[in-house]
């Protein structure tokens, strides 16, 4: 294949990626919200809320529009293969042209600003935006994942650096599962819940929530290899919804539907916990590039 | 349920408590962190304020060939960030409510009793639910601001929110902030 016509079929592809991200909600994360949103009592504010969620993600999928005015920071992750003839660069500017043409589209809004001039950025392309992060595989295809993660429910994650005298949280899975449900407590409904967390134990500043928004890429049926992780992340959703802060905040049964953690080793002299809420409206999608760099499967 | 509808009345807004779902129809103005900065500022404003709802939102617009503007999504915004300037523009606009999401804080809780105004909650993230509510673009105003921070003046119909702060000085977000601290506390053995 020419490059030309190799990059329009990728342009084309990530182009879709990104409207399919914007306007459809994975279908594991349908089911996990639903069977959470099925506790809540009829008739009451909670109810109310997540039937127009509800009724939102089929609106937004019949018109193929952003089920979120806010489509979000958008985080590419690419597993690619050296091996098909295509650069990280082409990746980019092919990923980058897309995100453009997304805009132009409407299923990305202008959403992109420069932080000293204060000046919206039209075309949704400028310093980390779209951030996209590269690694190598030995297998012969690309993988794509893609995130769209808005800014209130960004805006309430947070990192912590223990021990937490505050809460009494010490250096170990205890403490940690201490400060993951008092980010959730703080959050309240802010970051549109009901929400679902990624979190990274151990790690640096920067490594710490990074790969607390890898772990938004496992499906929710994704099993934690680590016992004790998987007991913990079951543990953090079923005490979160006993907070009652409900959808929104309104009040009620569902505050989480899911969480996932990880962890990367520390130093001896730092114990982070991070933790990256994401709203209801959890937008992410993955496909599989074909050597024709056509889709070929979709991840979730 | 409770309608709400344009022209909007201090007697209408005083009758909505904490937890009614309201319907609105009629006018909404959007106004995100730009244009409360600007009015709070002491920036003019391009309409009259007067016994209006401002609308924390920044719409995804599309605009044809013809320069015809289309919204493709308008959802709520989280509303804590005007929290330095809402209780200000209520005094000196005199607006009757207020739309977004995620509550906002004392200062507005003491604003909304004061200047008689009501918190309205609209669902975060029903962008699509909520612009399909949106019979009409009429305007917009303050344009320089980009299309997501611009004014837009908007003619909807059974628009649906929840009241969460009243005129009367009650908070929904109090209440469940104050619950679920001492549920945590519970939970965790804390003192
Ligand atoms: S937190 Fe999520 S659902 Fe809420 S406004 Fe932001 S992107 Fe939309």
């Amino acid at each position: 294949m020419n490059k030309e016509k190799t990059k329009t079929v990728l342009i084309d592809s990530f182009l879709e990626l990104i409207r399919k991200t914007s306007a459809e909600l994975p279908p594991d994360i349908i089911t996990a919200l639903t069977y959470y949103a099925k506790q809540e009592d009829a008739n009451t504010k909670a109810s109310w809320a997540v039937e127009l969620m509800e009724e939102n993600i089929k609106l937004a999928k019949e018109k193929s529009a952003p089920l979120c005015q806010d489509t979000g920071s958008l985080l590419f992750y690419v597993d690619y293969h050296s091996g098909l003839g295509v650069s990280t660069l082409e990746l980019k500017s092919a990923i980058q042209k897309a995100v453009i043409l997304a805009t132009e589209k409407g299923y990305l809004r202008q959403n992109s600003i420069n932080s000293i001039t204060g000046k919206n950025e039209p075309s949704n392309v400028g310093p980390s935006h779209p951030h996209i992060l590269f690694e190598e595989q030995g297998e012969e295809f690309i993988d794509a994942r893609l995130i769209l993660k808005g800014g209130g429910c960004e805006n309430v994650g947070v990192q912590y650096s223990l021990p937490h005298a505050p809460l009494s949280a010490g250096r170990d899975l205890e403490g940690a599962k201490r400060v993951i449900l008092d980010a959730v407590l703080q959050a309240q409904g802010k970051g549109c819940s009901p929400g679902y967390l990624g979190v990274c134990i151990g790690g640096d500043r920067s490594s710490g929530y990074e790969e607390s928004k890898r772990q938004l890429l496992r499906a929710v049926s994704d099993e934690n290899p680590l016992p004790e992780l998987k007991h913990l992340e079951q543990e953090i959703v079923e005490m979160a919804n006993q907070l009652g802060i409900g959808p929104m905040g309104f009040g009620g049964k569902t505050t989480l539907f899911g969480c996932k953690i990880g962890h990367l080793n520390r130093l001896p002299a730092s114990f982070f916990v991070t933790i990256s809420y994401m709203c209801w409206s959890y937008r992410r999608q993955g496909m599989r590039l074909a050597s024709d760099f056509t889709i070929s499967k979709w991840h979730y | 349920m409770k309608k709400l509808n344009y022209p909007y009345t201090q007697e209408a807004i005083r009758d909505l408590q904490v937890g009614d779902v309201v319907m609105i129809s009629g006018k909404l103005f959007t106004a995100r962190d730009a244009v409360h900065k600007y009015l709070y500022d002491g920036g003019r404003s391009p309409v009259e304020l007067k016994n209006q709802i401002l609308y924390h939102c920044g719409p995804v617009i599309l605009q044809d060939a013809r320069g015809l503007y289309s919204v493709n999504g308008a959802g709520p915004t989280t509303s804590t960030r005007q929290e330095p300037y809402q209780s200000a523009i209520m005094e000196k606009h005199g607006i009757l409510g207020v739309i977004g999401k995620g509550g906002m804080g004392p200062k507005t809780l003491e604003g909304c009793k004061k200047f008689t105004c009501v918190y309205l909650h609209a669902i975060g993230g029903a962008a699509q639910v909520l612009s399909a509510k949106i019979e009409k673009i009429v305007g917009v105003y303050l344009k320089d601001f980009g299309p997501s921070e611009a004014m837009w003046e908007l003619e909807v119909r059974d628009f649906p929110v929840i009241v969460t702060i009243d005129a009367s000085g009650s908070s929904l977000h109090e209440d469940v902030k104050k619950h679920s601290e001492s549920r945590l506390k519970e939970l965790l053995n804390i003192r």
